[in-house]
């Protein structure tokens, strides 16, 4: 998965209430005389439609880009602000489709050659066709919510985190291990649960979750974060000769993993312009970048290479793209009901096989499951993954 | 493909194999040599080179066949590529760093001050989890064919001639070729289903072939018997192909940096056209930062350019009901030092497709000049 895209308010100039779902066009446009499938050249100083009106339904722009410049098309409302679908970054020569649901009433399409201006425009008419999908007022407030929520829940975890590590990193610094291994997976739950949020911060995640295997030392890279405490607090499987950390060390790497964490904490609760925005498809990508969390590293033992929690990490994984799910699945109902059952359904089934593997108030180590064991989770990891990577563009159509 | 009854010769300036258009089957073979005599490997690499001539024109592997020695003799050819044809077979030899010194510092056959600079064991690169049993090996030999079983047919013959000298340390079936060496080829795809090797190297390139593939007579004045030759470098690298397979298409465009269909960078234009690495998108360039061809073009790269030779590869699948596929990276270049490991360090650093990339193995290997008619492959290290 790309790195989720949270630009904060200030960045944002124009979001349209339903991004469309954008294809690369590989099909002849146009052909059999589809009303419905309009071609665009868009050059240098022309934006050339074969049709300058459509029955209602949904509607494919086939871009091309005849122009010299990267180019955007754009399907906007009769105030010519509000975008009902855009496509955008089409090099020269390169053709790409726009696919839309589009009501009866007046609109204007716009070539923006150069990606800059008003762009060059033109009236669209749609007609009044049966096949028209009734597009519900309702979305948007059901856009809004899904935000909010997901705003709250990150929020939250946040706050949960940075609580936690202080705890651990007290813990650890003051020599408290037993307490320190006992607190590190409870801790980590939570920055699991809003990896992807993490992660959107390129140069956050790596000081905090950097795996060895992941760190470059011959070109000069340093280790910090929370995988290099675990090493020190789980040295029985460090290779031979492992030097434990020193107090000085360990105040060292503490105080810099508590001051990574309280720098996410303030990114993400902040205000005003500085305040992050989750657009409806990064929602839906951060659910479905959860779950592959969970098949790149978690099933196989990667990401707790010393503590073998990773089932605590596999169930927080869950945990948030569960959340983030069900945050766009009011909008989904509406919009695909079969793929909102069968999401809703097999999130149950992966909760569920991870049930039998808890242990007290937590779960087993990654050593103790057997074969089989990790056969069942990726079972359960492809059923749900493979049409969960159908919701960005279920909700966003 | 050049077609089933093709043929290449096995003699000549350089070894067949590189530059030869690449064709669509490979298996490759990296061993070990047990013995310390260094005449017994040199009886070996005279057998291995005749055997080699042979096979590579649509012959047997021994001098006899499969069929025409006595009865009571296992046949010194094992007869699987009988009724087939050459299929443009090629055979190529290369060196590893233990056939100088062995992890004991040993001098195994008196090799050592005729050690190429550059031939030692790769570093290993962030991210890698390489496993030692399908790394690294004295000697490696190469088989490409357009029949799988031509090239299988190969490598099983010449590690029955070893026996008893050397032992195979690991190998590799390839099923497709990844890459163009030659401008009569078109670009095949990986299995991420992406247009490969388009700005590869090119046959036809003989000043490039000069600056960046074949080593130069100046270049290493204690190993000048590699001059003409060059170093190979393997990397067997597993794709996490089920969550690839869930990225949307625009993603994974914006891995590769150039478009699924035709191959053209998302700069514009069609296959061939260059990158345009400055061009700007809505949100940066319009080929991302960390797209894979800008991470390793030669723009980004102070103009390093490698010959690509890798294969699609599918060993069966995991335990868990995955893919064990990928591909086998196999390049030839001029120097490892600044034609393989800056590359590489770039890759495992900054490149977005290592979120789907498992490297599993890797090997260099030094690849001497091609062999005259009487000589012997490696003849001018031995001399």
């Amino acid at each position: 998965m790309r790195t989720m895209i949270l630009a904060s308010v200030a960045a944002l100039a124009a979001v349209p209430a339903l991004a469309a779902c954008t294809e690369n066009a590989t099909d002849d446009p146009g052909k059999g005389g589809d009303s419905r499938a309009l071609t665009v050249t868009s050059s240098d100083d022309a934006c050339e439609l074969s049709a300058v009106e459509a029955p209602s339904g949904t509607l494919t722009f086939n871009v091309t880009n005849a122009g010299s410049d990267v180019t955007e098309f754009y399907l906007l409302g009769s105030d010519g602000l509000r975008i009902v679908g855009e496509v955008e970054n089409i090099g020269p020569n390169l053709t790409k489709k726009l696919t839309v649901n589009v009501p009866e009433g007046d609109y204007f399409t716009a070539c923006k050659p150069g990606m800059v201006g008003e762009g060059i425009r033109a009236k669209f008419a749609v007609a009044h066709s049966d096949d028209e999908q009734e597009v519900s007022a309702s979305d948007q407030e059901l856009i809004d919510q899904a935000q909010a929520n997901y705003r709250a829940y990150v929020q939250d975890q946040s706050a949960q985190l940075l609580e936690k590590t202080k705890q651990f990193v007290q813990l650890y610094e003051d020599g408290k291990d037993d307490e320190a291994r006992a607190l590190y997976p409870q801790a980590r739950e939570h920055w699991e649960r809003i990896e992807t949020v993490a992660e959107s911060f390129g140069d956050l995640d790596p000081k905090t979750d950097a795996r060895e295997a992941d760190v470059d030392f011959a070109a000069g890279e340093k280790w910090t974060g929370w995988h290099r405490i675990e090493k020190d607090l789980w040295p029985q499987d460090a290779e031979a000769g492992y030097r434990a950390l020193t107090a000085k060390e360990r105040a060292t790497y503490g105080d810099d993993l508590l001051a990574n964490t309280t720098e996410l904490d303030g990114r993400i609760r902040a205000t005003g312009t500085d305040a992050l925005t989750y657009p409806i498809d990064a929602i839906a990508n951060g659910s479905i970048g959860l779950l592959e969390e969970v098949a790149n590293g978690k099933i196989t033992g990667e990401e707790e290479a010393w503590s073998h929690t990773d089932l605590w990490d596999f169930q927080a994984n869950v945990d948030g793209a569960r959340v983030a799910f069900e945050g766009v699945q009011p909008l989904l109902e509406a919009k695909d009901a079969v793929l909102s059952e069968e999401l809703a359904t097999k999130f149950k089934a992966l909760d569920e096989l991870l049930d039998g593997y808890r242990d007290g108030d937590g779960f087993v180590l990654y050593g103790e499951l057997t074969a089989e064991d990790k056969k069942k989770m990726t079972d359960a990891v492809n059923a749900l993954s493979e049409p969960l990577s159908q919701l960005t563009a279920a909700v966003t159509s | 493909m050049a077609g089933p009854l093709a043929s290449y010769p096995f003699h000549g300036v350089r070894q067949a194999g590189i530059v030869t258009p690449a064709q669509d089957r490979l298996h490759f073979v990296a061993l070990d040599v047990v013995t310390d005599d260094r005449d017994e490997l040199v009886a070996l690499l005279k057998a291995w080179t005749e055997a080699a001539a042979r096979m590579t024109q649509g012959g047997s592997a021994g001098p006899v066949g499969a069929v025409d020695g006595p009865v009571n003799a296992p046949p010194d050819d094992t007869g699987e590529a009988l009724d087939l044809a050459p299929s443009g077979l090629t055979i190529t030899f290369g060196f590893g760093p233990g056939l100088f010194v062995d992890a004991d510092g040993k001098d195994r056959f008196g090799l050592a001050d005729r050690r190429p600079e550059a031939l030692e064991a790769l570093p290993t690169f962030s991210a890698d989890v390489l496993d030692p049993a399908r790394s690294e090996g004295d000697l490696c030999i190469q088989a490409c064919a357009d029949d799988p079983q031509v090239a299988v047919h190969a490598i099983r013959n010449l590690v029955r001639i070893g026996f008893g000298t050397t032992t195979v340390r690991w190998s590799q079936l390839g099923f497709g070729r990844t890459s163009t060496t030659s401008t009569s080829q078109s670009t095949p795809r990986n299995l991420f289903g992406f247009k490969d090797g388009t700005a590869n190297i090119k046959a036809e390139e003989a000043d490039a072939l000069d600056q960046h593939v074949w080593v130069g007579a100046d270049d290493d004045s204690k190993a000048a018997w590699l001059a003409g030759g060059s170093y190979l470098v393997t990397r067997r690298i597993n794709m996490t192909i089920e969550v690839w397979d869930r990225q949307p298409l625009e993603g994974q465009e914006q891995f590769i940096g150039r478009t699924k269909g035709t191959g053209a960078p998302l700069s514009g234009g069609e296959e061939f056209t260059d990158p345009d690495f400055d061009m700007s998108g809505s949100a940066g360039p319009i080929i991302p930062v960390d797209a894979h061809v800008r991470v390793v073009h030669p723009d980004t790269n102070d103009g390093v350019r490698i010959l690509r030779r890798g294969y699609n590869f599918v060993d069966g699948s995991n335990d868990v009901g995955g893919l064990d596929a990928g591909l086998f990276f196999i390049a030839y270049l001029r120097d490892p030092r600044t034609h393989f490991i800056p590359l590489q360090r770039a890759m495992s650093k900054q490149d977005a497709l290592m979120e789907y990339l498992r490297f599993t193995g890797q090997a260099l290997f030094a690849v001497p000049p091609g062999v005259a008619e009487g000589e012997y492959v490696g003849q001018a290290l031995f001399a």
